[in-house]
């Protein structure tokens, strides 16, 4: 994804105010929450940092073998594609709570779409 | 040419290169990943010299403080001597120890008196060796303004070798080995008029004693609230000081608290419940917690969720060594 889409969201200023909004949304969310229960938060919120930089489409080393390792033991706990939605969907809706326009909102969730197979395993 | 001392290695770091690449032409880079200052995968330390201003864009001022920096868009400007975030390998400063109190049975108060160069933030912590091999984590207590002396608060834990020989064999007048101070749950400058929740439970009153006092000495006008808490009253201490102190300030709101005991003089439930029950929103809330592991990491997403920020949420579990 281009550099485009980074600076059209407002680039690190843009995560920085991201962060929060969507770890406490994915934390609240019943559906998802039990999956963080008992990580160390600073650390979480690290990797949430660099999940959504690259989701905004900017500068990251993603290796999907990284992402499958992240999340093998999720998997072997249920993780499914109901979860992984349910992130997505968090996830516009924390760009929606910053006033992101819609269409690039959809970029920003098909950039993340491009890591479902890395995360569940397949 | 800037040369880089990282563990064994001496690294010349070529213009226009940045620390990172420097350290992964020598073959000893730390773990990376964005390698543009965003992800703080490669964070590291430096001991000597003074990274520059544009490689602590966007960490905590707490972290800048101590020197942390991002190697990847770090371009060196003059020497430097570099550490893994977590290297124990820091220097050790010798302290002898000057009074010795025992406050209640569980819990020994201990203050040495250290060279002039020992540095600390109230609330940072320090390794206290009872030899070479032996040595355990302590938050420190006091103020650098308020005294010439560290301040520790021990709790004695049945079996636990150190906390056993302080009790019981350390005097006053004995010399140990401390290590630096390290840690970033302290008072940060700025946030004068910010409210301010501090929980703590056991010995992990000894930073929020340390945290409290600095933050009411720098002027602090936003409202502090310390919930102290223990199972037993014998683990609850320094509480007529706290009283008293809060006494003289009044943006100071002290609430002790025993979850197993009941008696008139303390609110009765976990100190960490209470809090939260007490302060649903926090949002721009700076919120500190100390002491037991699962008390902290509970507190903490609870804290968050309440609306605190992640950046606003300091905390130092007390883990006990598995001795």
């Amino acid at each position: 994804m281009s550099d485009a889409l980074f600076d059209q969201l407002g680039g690190e200023a843009a995560v920085n105010a991201a962060v929060d909004i969507f770890y406490r949304k994915v934390l609240a969310d019943d559906r998802i929450s039990r999956f963080f229960d008992g990580v160390d938060m600073e650390k979480q919120a690290a990797k949430q940092k660099a999940f959504l930089t690259m989701a905004f489409g900017g500068p990251h080393n993603y290796t999907g073998k990284d992402m499958r390792d992240g999340h093998a033991s999720l998997v072997k706990d249920g993780l499914n594609d109901s979860h992984f939605d349910a992130v997505v969907e968090n996830l516009g809706a924390t760009l929606k709570e910053l006033g992101v326009a819609d269409d690039l909102i959809g970029q920003v969730a098909a950039v993340a779409e491009t890591t479902r197979n890395d995360v569940l395993g397949k | 040419m800037p040369i880089i001392e990282f563990d064994e290695n001496r690294c010349d770091c070529n213009p226009g290169e940045t620390l990172l690449e420097c350290l992964d032409r020598y073959n000893c880079p730390p773990p990376s990943s964005c390698q543009s200052g965003l992800c703080h995968t490669c964070l590291m330390r430096c001991v000597k010299g003074t990274p520059p201003e544009s490689a602590q864009n966007g960490l905590k001022d707490s972290l800048v403080k101590q020197g942390y920096f991002l190697p990847c868009v770090c371009y060196p400007e003059g020497d430097m001597k570099v550490v893994m975030p977590d290297d124990a390998a820091a220097p050790h400063t010798s302290a002898k120890l000057i009074e010795k109190t025992i406050l209640t049975p569980a819990i020994a108060r201990l203050r040495f008196a250290v060279d002039e160069d020992f540095s600390y933030i109230p609330g940072q912590y320090t390794n206290i060796f009872k030899s070479d091999e032996v040595a355990r984590t302590y938050s420190i207590a006091s103020v650098p303004v308020l005294g010439d002396y560290i301040e520790f608060h021990i709790e004695k834990i049945s079996g636990g070798i150190v906390s056993e020989w302080i009790f019981n064999t350390l005097k006053e007048g004995d010399e140990l080995q401390i290590s630096e101070a390290l840690g970033e749950c302290f008072y940060q400058a700025g946030e004068e008029e910010n409210n301010l929740l501090m929980i703590a439970t056991g010995s992990g009153f000894a930073p929020i004693y340390g945290i409290v006092r600095d933050a009411l000495n720098q002027g602090h006008t936003g409202e502090i609230h310390v919930y102290q808490g223990a199972g037993m009253a014998e683990k609850l201490y320094l509480v007529d000081e706290m009283k008293i102190l809060a006494e003289k300030h009044e943006n100071l709101f002290y609430h002790p608290c025993l979850s197993r005991d009941a008696t008139e003089d303390f609110e009765s439930g976990r100190a960490n419940e209470l809090a939260l029950t007490e302060h649903a929103d926090l949002k721009n809330w700076t919120v500190y917690l100390c002491g037991h592991p699962e008390m902290v990491k509970a507190t903490q997403r609870k804290a968050f969720l309440a609306g605190a920020s992640m950046k606003d949420i300091h905390s130092d579990p007390f883990e006990f060594a598995k001795t």
